[in-house]
């Protein structure tokens, strides 16, 4: 059973990674009043622009992870003027920028169908990695989940524990009364919507250029919607968001796994789950009402104009 | 400081307008497009606009590609107005779709004359049961469990392609189809007939003719439809009405995915003449975009739909004249809507006029 279970808990960080960089992005956005339900685009725009980065500069996967971060957030600009300044429809927005992220990434990708990258070797932590089960599964992994898990920590502290971090959620609260205290609401919205997008573009970036280092079209496959109903499970807290993170990944990984475990079932029923467990994670918050309406950010998806 | 400034009423004048507004500013996004990619921008406005629709084949085509995305449209529209989203048509598609598909791999083949002439009828019913329950179960998440039908619809989309992807790889392989994930292609019997000799264009069109007919009465004459668009502008005063919010919410989903079932009958049973993977070129999503264009009006949506079809087109005729990628097509859908989105604004708000200080 141990031979199958390390590979397993192995893999369910890198499978998680992306999950968490997009989903922290979409936690930020929505803690800021705004509904951005264009983490798919996005997250292809910023696979692409990674992808293209490291195929064509030689400046490794920082540079495409950089390079992705920035195609995120020239995505999610767009839906800033859009949907902070022009107080548009955000969910019509959002859907509108996954259709011109998926198109503007299958445009680009074109050039790169053939091309593969060397992607990223797990590093080992000194002494730690030569723990017995431990070891492989926490301490040999490649550096960006590293990264990731200090970036999380990071932001989480940000929002939790800094004047930044209430300014941004009292903007998602009452934009009203963070008005009337001389805050910029709608520029700290459109800072809110950048940052997101720009941590959603680190996540398709990881997917292209180390996760699965090739280029394909919509390689996505719906991680930023799951991202999403992440955010949802997680009732816009960010510890259950790392939790459900790990929980999605290891869905996958273990999908990915079942052939070993002697599950016979075919691969693409397999490939389902997934899915079918977003909305069965959807169903249980349902149990969970007061939970979520008192955390859902009450200016969440409302418009905002000043002096209106 | 905000750049705009509410109107009074909204402007009905704005409302026609914008997608007119929004067409306008997308060739201008295109034509800067095409310029960056180094072609002559009316050169390759005429490849992608025009030269599509100077056949008799190309007006079948386009005739083709128009009818589902109408219906789909169509019903979509009707959710939309009620504030219910439903974007996972894609998914209700391929589920009336391989439902069909199955009702023609099961029947096709039988000698019984009776047979075959039940088999289009039969499969034309399991598009729109297909199609309907997989519209019917983000409605039973929504009503019982309120699980957000955005996210619902589109994780549905992804396990209906991939329970296709198994059947088409699995039991309802070709076995003489050197291990292509499609089925036998279907005989006559299964299909829709061809209304003219030589052309693609096939009967199904009338289903989206009826729809249209169907749809425009429903909208202009019936108190079901009021009560839809005033559970969506005012749920509070709906719920005052006495108006269920949950019968709307059964309602929109139910009807958007029979249509868009019917439509993915229109296509095993049309131009792909078989299951396979490729069997939509993204209708679905394709129309939310037809229906927002369209105002959510059914006279609207059959202008916008022909539209559509015209980039679908278009994209195909670039790929082939001009070696431009076919994904052209998505960016353009993507900017169009983006555009639409944007000019909506001017009909509940006016720019704020700069506002001379006084001295």
């Amino acid at each position: 059973m141990i031979e199958y279970l390390v590979p397993i808990l192995a893999g369910t960080l890198p499978a998680a990674t992306p999950l968490v960089l997009a989903g922290l992005g979409e936690l930020v956005t929505e803690r800021a009043g705004v509904l951005n339900l264009g983490v798919e685009g996005m997250m292809l725009m910023g696979a692409i622009a990674g992808f293209a980065c490291a195929a064509t500069t030689g400046t490794g996967v920082a540079g495409a992870l950089i390079a992705g971060a920035i195609g995120g957030a020239a995505g999610s600009a767009i839906f800033a003027v859009l949907a902070v300044w022009l107080a548009a429809n955000q969910a019509a927005s959002g859907i509108a920028l996954t259709i011109f992220g998926t198109g503007l990434s299958a445009f680009i990708g074109q050039h790169f169908v053939s091309y593969s990258l060397p992607g990223l070797q797990p590093v080992n932590l000194p002494l730690l990695s030569g723990l017995p089960l431990l070891g492989p599964v926490l301490f040999h992994q490649d550096p960006v989940v590293y990264f990731t898990l200090a970036l999380f920590a990071a932001v989480s502290w940000i929002l939790a524990r800094t004047r930044v971090g209430l300014v941004l959620r009292a903007v998602g609260e009452a934009p009203e009364a963070a008005h009337a205290l001389g805050y910029p609401v709608l520029w700290i919205r459109t800072l809110a919507v950048l940052a997101g997008g720009a941590l959603t573009g680190m996540a398709g970036a990881y997917l292209s250029t180390v996760y699965t280092p090739l280029w394909v079209q919509n390689m996505t496959a719906g991680r930023g919607w799951i991202a999403v109903a992440l955010v949802v499970f997680a009732a816009w807290k960010p510890g259950r968001l790392l939790l459900g993170a790990w929980l999605f990944g290891g869905v996958t990984i273990l999908q990915l796994q079942a052939q070993g475990l002697g599950i016979a079932l075919p691969s693409q029923l397999m490939s389902a789950l997934p899915y079918l467990a977003t909305i069965v994670a959807l169903v249980l918050m349902s149990r969970k009402q007061r939970l979520l309406q008192t955390s859902v950010p009450a200016a969440l998806g409302k418009p905002y104009l000043p002096g209106a | 400081m905000s750049l705009l400034e509410p109107r009074p009423a909204p402007s009905q004048w704005m409302r026609l307008l914008s997608p007119l507004l929004a067409c306008v500013l997308t060739l201008f996004g295109g034509a800067i497009l095409f310029w960056l990619l180094g072609h002559n921008p009316v050169l390759a406005f005429r490849v992608f606009f025009i030269d599509p629709l100077n056949s008799a084949n190309g007006l079948s085509e386009w005739l083709l590609k128009a009818s589902p995305l109408i219906l789909i449209a169509q019903g979509l529209a009707v959710g939309f107005r009620a504030r219910v989203y439903n974007i996972g048509a894609e998914g209700q598609l391929i589920a009336g779709a391989t439902l069909a598909g199955g009702v023609a791999l099961w029947l096709d083949g039988s000698g019984n004359p009776l047979v075959a002439h039940i088999t289009l009828p039969l499969m034309i019913v399991a598009g729109a049961v297909g199609g309907g329950l997989w519209g019917a179960l983000p409605a039973l998440l929504k009503t019982r469990f309120r699980a957000d039908e955005t996210l619902t619809t589109l994780m549905l989309t992804y396990i209906a392609s991939l329970g296709l992807a198994w059947l088409v790889n699995g039991p309802w392989r070709d076995p003489n189809g050197m291990n292509f994930p499609q089925t036998i292609l279907f005989s006559d019997k299964a299909l829709f007939p061809l209304l003219f000799e030589g052309l693609r264009v096939n009967a199904s069109v009338f289903i989206t003719l009826f729809a249209i007919v169907g749809f425009w009465f429903f909208n202009a004459r019936s108190f079901l439809s009021y009560q839809l668009t005033v559970a969506g502008q005012a749920p509070h005063a709906a719920r005052y009405a006495g108006f269920s919010g949950a019968r709307t919410v059964w309602f929109s989903l139910v009807i958007s995915g029979m249509c868009a079932g019917l439509a993915g009958v229109g296509e095993v049973a049309g131009p792909v003449g078989q299951l396979n993977l490729n069997l939509s070129p993204g209708y679905g999503f394709a129309a939310i975009i037809v229906a927002y264009l369209g105002r959510l009006n059914p006279i609207g949506i059959v202008v916008s739909g022909l539209l559509m079809a015209l980039i679908y087109l278009g994209g195909e005729a670039a790929q082939v004249t001009l070696q431009l990628p076919s994904a052209i097509t998505g960016l353009f859908q993507g900017m169009l809507l983006f555009f639409l989105l944007g000019a909506d604004v001017l009909v509940d708000f006016r720019l704020r006029r700069p506002r001379r200080h006084p001295a």
